[in-house]
């Protein structure tokens, strides 16, 4: 007995020295495999931004944000048309989107019953929705204006209409989880004082909410700042010369103006494509600031 | 809860401790009828079901005017569960169903026709967790006026009342406009109760008022109870057992019966008595095993 304990007593006491398994090969190469991978990513982002910069040097001046794109002077070529339509886009397909995804998000989150078929059919066929390709949105888009009887599809609306199917799984999906995070007992506290669900979610729940849907929605409107595909799909013009005058009127957007600049050869349109390239990443990523500030400012710990 | 028979056998206390537990009670004792005379509420034939499984078994309880009545038992023995039938809380529980009746005066408020909504402006709840709204002292009290559309002649001063009959008012009245948030666990239940008495129901149901509170705290709770007695009729449920001894007038004791053939624990009343009866000479032998610490 004495010496097992004896044993047990000096094998405690003998750590072992040396280099540590942490540090076998083995472990060495894996490590430098996910600092590879992370150094891979992070790295073509910073060269590709790196390279558009310094490609769209020579364009940034005040012509880029006040000029008309112009076939005579393709070095004072501008983006006036596209950042202003883009600017209309984001206004109309926010009108559009974010009352209908909020309304929906509540719905599902405090009045459906889960156990009809129906709201669980309406679920299944979101998280789809969030995966369809944005082309699809497009043809979408054009199907319902078509619908509508319009004859010329490459406006404002049609593009919010676009725009605002692609992201409202966004804001929905953003939405629920939001109001899921409000306490049952915060709600349980309303009803149990007498006050209907509606009174509840309207005055307990969506004000709670409101943080969490603001930064899920200006994400979702940042994805949308950048799509050129489902716009292409409705016929928006990469060459408008005038500002747009209100949601009937034509309207280019950021992203196609870009696009179809880079498949003009002229080295001006190539240098102007690349600040514009710039000026979109500088939008989108103030948007995205933004929404992380809203998170940060409001966030409550319940 | 969890002592031995062995170790209280040894030190031969089963007797003393409930006595002692008698003792604390003689404070808030009154001179009460075996059963309560016109009873504000009642349970009648009581079952209560989740999906499949049978919860509470055939409870019958009556609930007298102005007084306090506790309701104590181990844990899953359904006494949350009647709590939350008394103002048709568990019809927010999904799959929840009740048989019998649960009667407000003499009126079944399972009744076909019932709005469960009108049964909790005149049932109100406070509940295991504060949990006040993240609003501002001042709304948090006037809310439930707010939601009803109670005819307030004054709201300023009708929380100022509210506030007063929950034993806040000198602790916030500097600070209304600030959120409630800023109040410490005790002060945000009494705002609790602040804002449930602010709405001026008839019975108020406690489901563990003080189980997130320090001793302090609940004891101010408590006194608060002994106090709201005047006006309310409360209904309690708690885990602690000096605490349903100290504040009530009479005492439901629920055990979990487990199913022979599921091994699902339903729930079922054991005795119902006066508090003073219940804690020194309990009829049922499972009530007496309970208090003096035996099981549960």
């Amino acid at each position: 007995m004495s010496s097992v304990a004896a044993r047990t007593a000096r094998d405690l006491t003998r750590i072992t020295t040396g280099r540590s398994r942490d540090r076998t090969p083995g472990s060495l190469i894996f490590l430098g495999g996910l600092w590879f991978s992370l150094f891979f990513g992070v790295m073509v982002l910073i060269v590709l931004i790196v390279t558009t910069a310094i490609d769209g040097a020579p364009r940034f001046d005040g012509a880029l944000f006040t000029a008309y794109d112009s076939t005579l002077a393709p070095e004072r070529t501008g983006f006036r048309a596209g950042i202003l339509g883009s600017i209309w886009l984001m206004f109309t397909t926010a009108v559009l989107a974010v009352p209908l995804g909020i309304a929906a998000a509540l719905y599902l989150e405090e009045f459906a019953d889960n156990g009809r078929w129906y709201n669980r059919f309406i679920e299944v066929n979101l998280q789809n929705l969030a995966a369809v390709p944005s082309v699809v949105y497009g043809l979408l888009a054009v199907a319902v204006m078509a619908l509508m009887g319009f004859e010329r599809k490459g406006i404002v609306l049609g593009g919010a209409i676009a725009l605002a199917m692609l992201i409202l799984p966004v804001i929905i999906i953003t939405t629920r989880e939001a109001v899921r995070a409000v306490p049952t007992e915060i709600r349980h506290g309303s009803l149990a004082l007498g006050a209907t669900v509606l009174q509840t979610t309207w005055r307990q729940t969506l004000p709670s909410a409101v943080p969490g849907i603001a930064t899920g929605t200006i994400l979702g409107l940042s994805r949308a700042i950048g799509e050129a595909a489902p716009l292409l799909l409705i016929g928006l013009a990469g060459a408008v010369r005038f500002d747009p005058a209100g949601i009937f009127s034509p309207v280019t957007a950021l992203p196609i103006q870009i696009y179809s600049m880079t498949s003009q050869s002229q080295e001006a349109y190539q240098q102007a494509a690349s600040a514009a390239i710039i000026v979109l990443l500088v939008m989108i990523l103030s948007l995205n600031a933004l929404a992380i500030f809203i998170r940060n400012k409001f966030q409550r710990s319940w | 809860m969890s002592t031995s028979p062995a170790t209280i056998s040894a030190s031969g206390s089963t007797t003393d401790r409930v006595g002692s537990l008698a003792d604390v009670h003689e404070a808030a004792e009154r001179v009460l009828p075996d059963l309560p005379t016109d009873p504000v509420m009642e349970a009648l034939d009581l079952n209560v079901y989740y999906g499949d499984f049978h919860a509470v078994h055939n409870v019958n309880l009556a609930f007298g005017r102005n007084e306090i009545t506790a309701l104590i038992g181990p844990s899953g023995c359904g006494k949350s569960t009647v709590l939350r039938c008394l103002n048709r809380m568990n019809d927010l529980v999904a799959g929840a169903r009740v048989e019998g009746e649960v009667s407000y005066h003499g009126q079944n408020i399972y009744a076909r026709g019932v709005d469960p909504i009108a049964v909790r402006t005149q049932v109100g709840m406070v509940f295991q967790k504060p949990n006040p709204f993240p609003k501002s002292i001042y709304d948090n009290v006037a809310y439930g006026p707010r939601v009803t559309g109670m005819k307030v002649e004054n709201m300023d001063d009708l929380v100022e009342e509210a506030l007063r009959g929950a034993a806040l008012w000198d602790e916030v009245k500097d600070k209304l406009k600030q959120s409630a948030y800023g109040l410490s666990g005790g002060q945000q239940q009494r705002l609790c109760i602040a804002r449930t008495i602010a709405t001026k129901p008839d019975v108020i149901l406690m489901d563990e008022p003080c189980s997130a509170l320090d001793p302090i705290a609940t004891s101010r709770v408590e006194d608060l109870m002994i106090s709201l007695r005047e006006d309310y009729t409360i209904i309690v449920v708690t885990h602690n057992m000096q605490q349903a001894a100290r504040v009530s007038d009479r005492t439901a004791f629920f055990t979990a019966r487990p199913d022979e053939t599921t091994g699902n624990r339903t729930g079922l009343l054991v005795e119902y008595n006066l508090t003073s009866n219940i804690f020194s000479n309990p009829n049922d032998k499972r009530t007496e095993d309970y208090i003096s610490g035996r099981f549960g």
